[in-house]
């Protein structure tokens, strides 16, 4: 039977972690990671699964750590945040180009300078081209059921990509929500262990992570790009078999009261339940506003997005980062360039919100809901605004 | 197999006749990397998984659609070949334990060159001994960054001319003296650490052998003779690595357990121009700077005697108790 407890929600992503039969983890850590690196070393040191435990002296290591054993066909989890996935980098387009699939948490968190360890989402951004299937999870049940499911998702033979799950720091990976824990029966027949197409092992000696001169790099690339670009109906199919077996339906756009808004924000991670609060309030006073939330960061979901804006007049992106010298956040860039082909398209505002963790609660989606609907009345299209920040 | 397993050395005719480093690859003319490599394959065997950092190696050995390597490799960047190396052994271990793989000895080992090694690598390296994986790492050490043209690195010994410590009117090229990345090893408490040659083939392969029993970690420092970045005759590789052990540049000793032992014993010492003049990197070199290198020589073999004659294996080392009482 499923249960539904009260937990921090790092604790249960280790324990979600810890229902998937892993064989490997290799863990540096790093606030607000740190809790879900510790329980999952409890999980292990109790003997609640048999699976190799790695203490590395660095992320750049646990990142190379789970590579070099999900390559001898382990299935194999890696945490970080930040500068932690920063020291990554290097790795990470290796990881997605050798298609191995290292399935990642990675609890956001702002990057360095100055210094600061609340949340944002300025150590994913920089990490957007390395080929990875990024997701986001919007509160603890759904980080419980998208780490389950990574690892399915990675490991499909069609996709064998590296993924890493968003879940902002503190905001969900130090709060304690209630939880529905699948039945481990159940999640053992949604998830069977490994089936690799190819390990490093003598019996079938192979040969990871050649070199490619330029007559053969460009199709390397091309090719990783169709794979990432093909996993988007994989996701889709193992997340109809997730609502079968569980009940809960994941999608990449996930809208709320948005069907018939004339004003729509666009939200990632978990600030989208603070906007549904906002849109409430909004709605009763009869301002027509509905909400739109992304799940799918990489592969973007450009057809799903154009659905769920294409009534819209104003849409109102949200980034909780900044692109310095560009055109306004990441994910507003991402979206003005994917509807920038159709006919019909509403005004498209952008608010960089929350950057190491500023506190934007529901007042203040209000305010940008209602300053963005005046402006957008009086015909003044402006591009990215950071709002409530001072200078 | 069985029959080479069963003996404690080596001797030429019992050498595995497989080559699991094959022919065919682009290494240059007289390359004492890709020699050291094909007898380390030989004395580990089939039962072996191979993670290389970026370097010569892996450039010279796997231009995609093609592969030197018989045996499983792995290559993912630069600094990363001990850390790559220590999750293979952790899979396998886990896999193993899990009756996912056939329930066989299999050893992980790491290879890198010494700038992978001794320099950018040297934090996953430490990280890997430190953390005790069954794992064996082998530096193949050609005293500079050769992949990239010939740039110096902590490897490049004292008065070697390099692409980036050039002798010039104002400098007699590198003006540091070689890291010892063996003594650092040793620090780790590594059970089984060995510098090796490939011009002494029997010593180096002996040495991978006792090195693959090692259940943890052991590591390897292996003196790569380079034609190309030491501007030496390609054709003199194999002497060039017998003159550094001859002129006591680079002494070939394993350290087991803490216990020093030199497994190729030198009667006398040569004088170190026997081995500089032969490479144009010491060319330049003026008789006041190679007093230094002579110099120095002596004493680091001094300190290497000292140990080898004074250290006793950790094993044996037991307190009398007074240190609880």
């Amino acid at each position: 039977m499923a249960k539904r407890v009260g937990m921090e929600v790092g604790i249960a992503a280790a324990e979600a972690v810890g229902m998937c039969n892993i064989d490997m983890a290799a863990v540096y850590p790093i606030t607000p990671q740190s809790h879900i690196a510790e329980h999952l070393s409890e999980i292990v040191a109790d003997g609640r699964i048999d699976a190799e435990f790695v203490t590395v002296e660095s992320e750049h290591t646990s990142i190379s750590c789970v590579s070099g054993a999900s390559a001898t066909g382990a299935r194999v989890y890696t945490a970080t945040s930040s500068q932690g996935l920063l020291y990554m980098h290097e790795i990470l387009p290796i990881v997605s180009a050798m298609r191995l699939p290292v399935v990642m948490g990675n609890a956001n968190r702002a990057i360095s300078g100055p210094i600061n360890i609340w949340n944002d989402h300025s150590d994913i951004m920089p990490q957007r081209d390395a080929g990875w299937i990024v997701l986001f999870a919007d509160n603890g049940q759904e980080v419980v059921d998208l780490t389950i499911q990574s690892f399915k998702i990675a490991e499909h033979k069609e996709v064998m990509l590296p993924i890493c799950l968003n879940m902002d720091g503190f905001q969900l990976t130090h709060t304690v929500e209630l939880i529905e824990f699948p039945d481990q029966k159940k999640v053992d027949k949604f998830l069977p262990p490994r089936k690799p197409l190819a390990t490093l092992h003598p019996d079938n000696p192979v040969s990871m992570g050649t070199l490619g001169m330029p007559e053969i790099y460009a199709e390397a690339r091309k090719s990783q790009d169709v794979a990432l670009i093909n996993s988007k109906q994989y996701i889709l199919q193992i997340w109809d078999e997730w609502e079968k077996m569980f009940g809960r339906r994941y999608k990449p756009v996930e809208t709320y009261r948005a069907d018939d808004a004339e004003i729509l924000m666009l939200t990632m991670g978990s600030m989208g339940e603070t906007a549904e609060l906002a849109v409430d309030q909004l709605r009763e006073k009869g301002m027509s506003v509905g909400l739109v939330k992304l799940r799918l960061w990489r592969p973007f979901p450009f057809e799903e997005l154009k659905a769920a804006v294409k009534n819209a007049k104003l849409l109102i992106v949200t980034d909780r980062a900044v692109s310095f010298g560009g055109s306004g956040g990441p994910v507003y860039i991402e979206v003005k360039a994917g509807l920038y082909h159709e006919k019909e398209r509403p005004l498209i505002y952008n608010y960089i919100i929350g950057l190491g963790g500023r506190d934007v609660p529901v007042p203040c989606f209000v305010e940008m809901f209602e300053a963005a609907a005046q402006s957008a009345e009086k015909g003044i299209v402006k591009d990215y605004e950071y709002y409530g920040v001072r200078g | 197999m069985n029959i080479i397993e069963n003996f404690e050395l080596y001797a030429p005719r019992l050498i595995d006749k497989e080559e699991y480093f094959c022919s065919g690859h682009r290494a240059c003319q007289g390359c004492g990397e890709a020699l050291a490599i094909r007898l380390m394959c030989k004395a580990l065997g089939p039962d072996t998984v191979v993670a290389n950092g970026t370097g010569c190696m892996e450039v010279i050995s796997s231009f995609y659609p093609t592969t030197a390597w018989n045996l499983p490799w792995i290559h993912l960047a630069f600094e990363n070949a001990a850390a790559v190396g220590s999750g293979v052994e952790a899979g396998l271990k886990a896999l193993r334990r899990k009756g996912k793989i056939p329930d066989r000895d299999v050893k992980a080992v790491a290879i890198a060159g010494d700038g992978g090694t001794m320099d950018i690598g040297m934090q996953s390296l430490s990280g890997a001994m430190e953390r005790g994986h069954d794992l064996l790492y082998v530096c193949f050490d050609n005293e500079a960054y050769m992949n990239t043209g010939i740039q110096r690195s902590s490897g490049t010994p004292f008065g070697a001319a390099t692409t980036t410590s050039p002798a010039g009117r104002a400098s007699f090229g590198q003006k540091t003296w070689k890291k010892n990345v063996p003594e650092i090893m040793v620090a780790h408490n590594v059970p089984y650490v060995a510098t090796a040659s490939p011009s002494y083939p029997l010593d180096f392969m002996n040495k991978v052998k006792k090195a693959r029993k090692v259940k943890g970690p052991s590591y390897i420092h292996c003196l790569s003779v380079c034609p190309t970045g030491w501007r030496s005759a390609s054709n003199l590789t194999i002497k060039m690595g017998r003159l550094a052990v001859e002129t006591g540049v680079f002494p070939l000793y394993e350290v087991e357990d803490g216990k020093y032992r030199i497994t190729v014993e030198v009667d006398e010492l040569r004088p170190v121009e026997d081995y500089l003049k032969h490479q144009g990197r010491f060319r330049h070199l003026t008789p006041d700077v190679i007093e230094m290198i002579q110099e120095r020589v002596y004493q680091e073999y001094n300190k290497l005697l000292d140990k080898v004659n004074g250290l006793h294996a950790w094993s044996d080392l037991k307190f009398e108790g007074e240190l609880f009482e």
